[in-house]
């Protein structure tokens, strides 16, 4: 019962990063038809950007992290958007992705250029200790990462149906040409949608680098899990990409320990086909009809 | 006079032309990939030695030319790459240091009668049959009793949970340790199997902590292990943690920080050994690279000078044939070639053996707590 209880907590602290990361996928499809195939190595990147205001600027970690932060959001949304979304959406879904493709490529090569091809270490905000509850024993960090993913979750949730700005940016993924006949500024609800991806990923970022290292490589899975997940949940509502990250993260966990840990990606991608058969929107997606 | 004075030139330029000759060197290593770290070390420690000699007139007054190889730590690509060194048509090969990398291109080093100094460690390497291959460090059947008689005698534990990873190097030492740990007794109780690169460890981790046993033993790539201790003290796994070098490596000891205290093993090389030679050559390394070398460094370092030993010492000239004969049952002194840092001997199946060190991480520093002589010794 111990094992089970602490497999838990450690695959629903994976699964609300994957979470995170899922939601940034759901959120530009929605509101820019965007699918953004260098999703994971936007999550690889903001460790860099700590890492190099630490190790260049001389900053400490709180202050780097902020800064991280702030470069995360106008690199990873503003200028992402601006340089690449705009000039080549128009041209319609498949080139654009097939250009975050090779977006994806260019920024992993990048940093193994730049920083190399090692794994780096990235401090935690959170101690390595653990506490003891009926019999099992659970990490802090886990404890930490979940609590901090559930809160970001929250906020992104009160933010969208509690403010204005947030409805409009709902009404703006529901229906953009309403939604700019209702006057809304749909191309800076847009815009807003990007910037909330660039925070994203820079969450997730601090979250997943200490345990798993800062490398160029973290991309590649990571963004193949959180795509699943998105796909699992529903790939049009924010709500889809979480149960989907959180289903995801709890049963790799329990794969990996009682079925194989040779097979464990297999687990996901079996799920993946058993959902594109039987419920193609997704767990709690909506059906999306398109009139010819 | 004017046709004495031109032929004089042109002598004199024949003799510049014969004075700078070169000598190829390739590494055919794992630069990138999920083993970059190993290989990006064994190759700075290359690439120190050669620039070392160079700058004293290379190797029988040739200059060592290095040309550099990537195998990306994939076997197909190790193969086309280790293809390419070889049509290059290099006096020696360094490399590869991933064991599967080394198993797949050994054979076309022994076609070609190209001797070649591997970092490999997996028993099987030197019982293929290739005169041409030559370790640089310990193969596992010599590492695994050192560790299997520390976990034994020191730890004292009667039971082990092992968690490896799944690859050549890997495999073999599971492999080796499970016989040695029979022969003493010593009950395995948990067998967890990684991938090459994994990074979630949490499955795992679970996995060894319901184990319960007297002692935890990792045996993975340097980022593999750094990422196991920081999963297993994040879950509160206790250990003790026993491993071989690479786990007490300087690498894994710089990404786990504070997780890798405490670990305890057996190393057949490192930077931290108490012997001013390697004290020296550590810091050479530190100034030239601007970081410290794990054991990797001083196996690309050491081969270097144990091919320029021989080459001048032995041979007198550039033979290939005659320096993997040579090899077999040489034994190279600090006193006879001071780049070789500590003596050492290969056997007749290019086996090596040296001294070797116990000991055990403390406030994040590898600490040589006892010398291990020589197995012939």
């Amino acid at each position: 019962m111990a094992d089970i209880l602490q497999l838990l907590v450690a695959g629903l602290a994976t699964g609300g990063i994957y979470a995170l990361v899922a939601i940034g996928f759901t959120l530009l499809w929605q509101t820019s038809q965007t699918i953004n195939f260098a999703q994971g190595e936007f999550v690889m990147l903001p460790a860099f950007f700590v890492l190099i205001a630490m190790g260049y600027f001389g900053l400490p970690f709180w202050p780097a992290m902020a800064v991280g932060g702030v470069v995360s959001v106008a690199v990873l949304g503003l200028l992402f958007k601006k340089w690449m979304v705009d000039p080549m959406i128009r041209h319609g879904v498949l080139p654009l992705v097939i250009a975050t493709i090779g977006l994806a490529i260019l920024m992993k090569e990048a940093v193994r250029e730049f920083y190399g091809a090692d794994a780096w270490p990235f401090p935690a905000f959170a101690a390595t200790t653990d506490v003891s509850v009926l019999g099992a024993v659970f990490s802090v960090q886990s404890l930490v990462i979940l609590a901090i993913c559930l809160a970001v979750v929250a906020a992104l949730q009160l933010f969208l149906g509690g403010t204005r700005t947030g409805r409009c940016m709902q009404a703006t993924a529901q229906n953009p040409t309403v939604a700019r006949l209702l006057g809304i500024r749909v191309e800076r609800m847009i815009l807003y949608t990007f910037l909330i991806n660039g925070a994203l990923v820079w969450v997730a970022s601090l979250l997943i680098t200490p345990i798993y290292l800062a490398k160029f490589t973290n991309g590649e899975w990571l963004g193949l899990y959180a795509f699943i997940a998105a796909i699992i949940g529903g790939f049009n509502q924010v709500r889809g990409a979480i149960v989907g990250g959180l289903l995801l993260g709890v049963v790799d966990n329990f794969a990996a320990a009682y079925i194989s840990s040779q097979y464990r990606m297999a687990i996901p991608l079996m799920i993946l086909i058993v959902v594109i058969l039987f419920r193609p929107q997704g767990l709690l997606g909506r059906v999306e009809e398109r009139t010819v | 006079m004017r046709t004495l004075k031109s032929v004089l030139a042109l002598a004199t330029l024949a003799v510049a032309c014969a004075a700078q000759a070169d000598v190829k060197f390739a590494y055919v290593g794992e630069i990138s990939g999920s083993i970059a770290v190993s290989g990006g070390n064994f190759r700075d420690g290359v690439v120190l030695a050669v620039e070392e000699l160079n700058a004293k007139g290379g190797i029988l007054k040739n200059k060592i030319v290095l040309t550099l190889y990537d195998t990306q730590t994939n076997p197909g690509v190790a193969r086309s790459q280790m293809q390419k060194a070889i049509d290059g048509d290099p006096y020696v090969v360094l490399g590869p240091i991933f064991s599967g990398n080394v198993k797949v291109t050994m054979q076309l080093l022994q076609q070609a009668e190209i001797p070649s100094f591997t970092g490999g460690e997996a028993a099987e390497l030197t019982t293929l049959g290739s005169p041409y291959l030559f370790r640089t460090s310990f193969g596992q059947q010599i590492g695994m009793p050192k560790i299997a008689n520390y976990i034994r005698d020191e730890i004292k534990a009667k039971t082990v949970a092992l968690i490896w990873v799944n690859n050549d190097f890997g495999k073999g030492g599971r492999d080796r340790l499970m016989k040695e740990l029979a022969a003493r007794n010593i009950k395995l109780v948990a067998d967890v199997s990684t991938e090459s690169g994994q990074v979630d460890f949490a499955a795992d981790v679970v996995k060894l902590k319901a184990a319960n046993a007297d002692a935890v033993f990792v045996y993975s790539n340097e980022e593999e292990c750094a990422r196991i201790m920081r999963e297993a003290r994040k879950q509160g796994l206790k250990g003790p943690f026993v491993g071989d070098t690479t786990l007490l490596s300087q690498k894994t000891i710089e990404l786990a920080a504070e997780a890798a205290n405490g670990v305890v093993g057996h190393v057949g090389l490192t930077a931290d050994a108490p012997i001013p030679a390697v004290t020296d050559f550590a810091a050479r390394f530190q100034k030239r690279f601007n970081y410290k070398p794990d054991h990797n460094g001083i196996k690309g370092y050491t081969a270097v000078y144990a091919v320029k030993f021989v080459t001048e010492t032995k041979l007198g000239k550039f033979d290939r044939k005659g320096l993997a004969k040579v090899m077999h049952g040489l034994t190279i002194t600090p006193k006879e070639e001071p780049g070789i840092l500590m003596e050492t001997t290969w056997d007749n199946v290019g086996e090596i053996d040296r001294i070797s060190f116990l000991a055990e991480v403390v406030n994040g520093k590898q600490n040589i707590s006892k010398v291990l002589p020589k197995l012939g010794k």
